[in-house]
């Protein structure tokens, strides 16, 4: 496979331990059987019990409407961010600097397309489809990721993205392995083992830029100064202004609080970045005996919301782009579905 | 340049510079399936084009890698056909461009798979299975725009068009290469006049039959294509990444 010929260790802190006990903990869910309420009864006591004994819902349940349209709009979302991300690492493909790592970013970026087509047919399974969400993406109605409205402006970017934004998306992303709704937790431990190894080839990537010539170390610092504070950003405002918190917490979609999960980002990171040899650009940056863990400076929360409402650096060009292919490739789509009729029509005469 | 270090580069370059054009669709594709599926046929020909550009220094034994022959070589020293290197323009181009290269290579590695050459003979056998895929892949979709809508007609057929004079590089003599290219020209013929056939468009009549890309006398696009591609690598050189 790409990028296992890296002759150091996993970075410090992985996560695929937790993903491998997520997927060990749904097989025995699945094997225990459900409560002893027989569905019929009383729909909103079974949902609830299910839910408390720590099993999964499926999209043939019956599901409070709340629950639907928030589960609906986290994974339609991270289902964009997906196909949004690909743009700003498909910006150095053309312009890798060897050949092997350009064939470790087009996988790479190929991953990704398929991790949005598997949340996108996850969404499906609660009866909206992937065309309505295309349309509420294009038409700005629904968000992706804030981090992807930075662009890559140094070879470096791949790696730091690969480091510290796949990084967070995993810490983001390994509680919902243990989501309550089965079809999006299936989903997520399988993105999040290829997360893992796309975080494992990113700071593969930052490892030998740091251990290489100056201008090379200069071009590795110089990035993760500009993505440390995007990146801790992706774990959204902070607890006191998170409004979907509470109840998703309740119905076990979201497991941790934004700010738990920050932390435990901003503590995995710090050992990483001394094996790198790189430094956090945080002059707070202090281990604190008492707690257990990183004092750090929050990012900007001020920014995070301009860029969110889209007045980040790339969120025009964002979505220029992605608007410009879905139009661009629309006399395609449209001769695929006339092929495909003119096919179906000939094996109905045919038979 | 001796024979087989020329024919392995040649056909290196072919890969490298057809992988280069198709990575440039990513994000662009006309469906997200349709993303996936060109940068995995990208990912294929990159994954051939490092074999044989590695072989090729080898054989060539001056001490150049995959990188030193991709990355530090000027279009005057490249050797792929002028097929690859034209732009991608619409996505009816790109397939009639990917059927053409890949009709072409699917009865290429096949006769490698047989050549003396034990290198070669593995490339080839790994490269024929890959090749068939995207032959499979280029013709289904030249079948669906030849015979979709009226719009994708007309463009598959001026893709068509636009593309056919360049086949004829590919098949020109070569006697002293392992595999002589103009010995596949009928299995090319029978596969892609088929296609067009059953995707309802009409064989070009060609008079014009552009050559010069073994010879290293390119088209005015690969000199823009390098530069883009090798612009990080020789900013820093003798770095390693």
């Amino acid at each position: 496979m790409y990028g296992n010929d890296f002759p150091g260790e996993d970075p410090p802190g992985g996560l695929l331990g937790e993903v491998e006990a997520a997927e060990a903990a749904l097989r025995a869910a699945a094997e225990r059987g459900r409560g002893a309420i027989e569905p019929s009864e009383d729909l909103a006591a079974y949902f609830a019990e299910v839910v408390a004994a720590d099993q999964k819902i499926e999209p043939r349940d019956w599901m409070p409407e709340a629950y639907r349209r928030t589960l609906i709009r986290q994974i339609a979302q991270h289902a964009h961010s997906e196909i949004i991300g690909m743009q700003p690492e498909g910006n150095w493909i053309s312009r890798a600097p060897s050949l092997k790592r350009k064939a470790i970013l087009l996988a790479k970026v190929q991953d990704e397309a398929g991790h949005g087509l598997y949340l996108y047919a996850a969404a499906e399974t609660l009866g909206v489809s992937r065309d309505e969400l295309v349309d509420l993406l294009l038409s700005g109605r629904q968000k992706y990721s804030s981090i992807f409205n930075y662009p890559t402006l140094s070879w470096a970017d791949v790696g730091a993205i690969g480091w510290l934004v796949d990084g967070a998306a995993i810490v983001n992303q390994v509680p919902l392995c243990r989501c309550s709704y089965g079809p999006y937790a299936r989903a997520m431990i399988r993105v999040c083992k290829e997360e893992s190894f796309h975080q494992r080839q990113g700071y593969e990537i930052l490892h030998t830029l740091a251990h290489g010539t100056p201008a090379q170390k200069a071009m590795a610092q110089e990035s993760v100064d500009r993505w440390w504070y995007p990146s801790l950003a992706m774990f959204g405002p902070p607890d006191g202004d998170s409004t979907h918190s509470a109840q998703s917490m309740a119905w076990k979609i979201k497991r941790f609080s934004n700010d738990e999960l920050r932390q435990r980002f901003v503590d995995m990171c710090v050992g990483q970045a001394e094996v790198l040899g790189l430094r956090i650009p945080d002059p707070e940056l202090r281990w604190n005996e008492e707690r257990q863990a990183y004092d750090f400076t929050q990012p900007d929360y001020d920014e995070l919301m301009r860029v969110i409402k889209g007045n980040g650096p790339c969120n025009r060009q964002r979505m220029e782009h992605r608007r410009r292919a879905h139009s661009e490739g629309a006399w395609v789509r449209e001769a695929a579905a006339a092929y495909a009729a003119k096919r179906a029509e000939k094996e109905k005469v045919a038979a | 340049m001796n024979g087989p270090f020329a024919f392995t580069l040649a056909l290196g370059d072919d890969a490298l510079v057809a992988a280069q054009r198709l990575a440039e669709w990513t994000t662009r594709a006309p469906e997200m399936e349709e993303d996936i599926a060109l940068a995995n046929i990208a990912l294929d020909q990159l994954g051939a084009a490092r074999l044989l550009l590695s072989y090729a220094g080898e054989l060539e034994g001056a001490g150049r890698d995959e990188d030193a022959l991709a990355f530090l070589r000027d279009d005057r020293e490249f050797r792929n056909c002028l097929l690859v290197e034209l732009p991608n323009d619409d996505f009816a181009v790109t397939m009639a461009k990917l059927l053409v290269l890949s009709a072409y290579q699917v009865p290429l590695y096949t006769a490698l798979a047989d050549c003396p050459d034990e290198r070669l003979a593995a490339i080839g056998g790994k490269a024929r299975k890959e090749s068939a895929y995207h032959l499979d892949h280029a013709a289904l979709w030249v079948k669906r725009l030849g015979d979709g809508t009226e719009e994708s007609h007309r463009r598959m057929q001026a893709g068509v068009d636009q593309i056919w004079p360049y086949a004829d590089e590919l098949f020109a003599a070569w006697p002293e290469a392992p595999v002589d290219p103009a010995t596949l020209r009928s299995d090319f013929d029978h596969t892609v006049s088929a296609v067009l056939a059953e995707a309802t468009l009409t064989v070009p009549e060609v008079g014009w039959t552009p050559v010069g890309g073994r010879d290293g006398v390119h088209t005015e696009h690969l000199s823009y294509l390098l530069a883009e591609m090798q612009v990080l690598h020789r900013a820093h050189p003798g770095a390693r990444w």
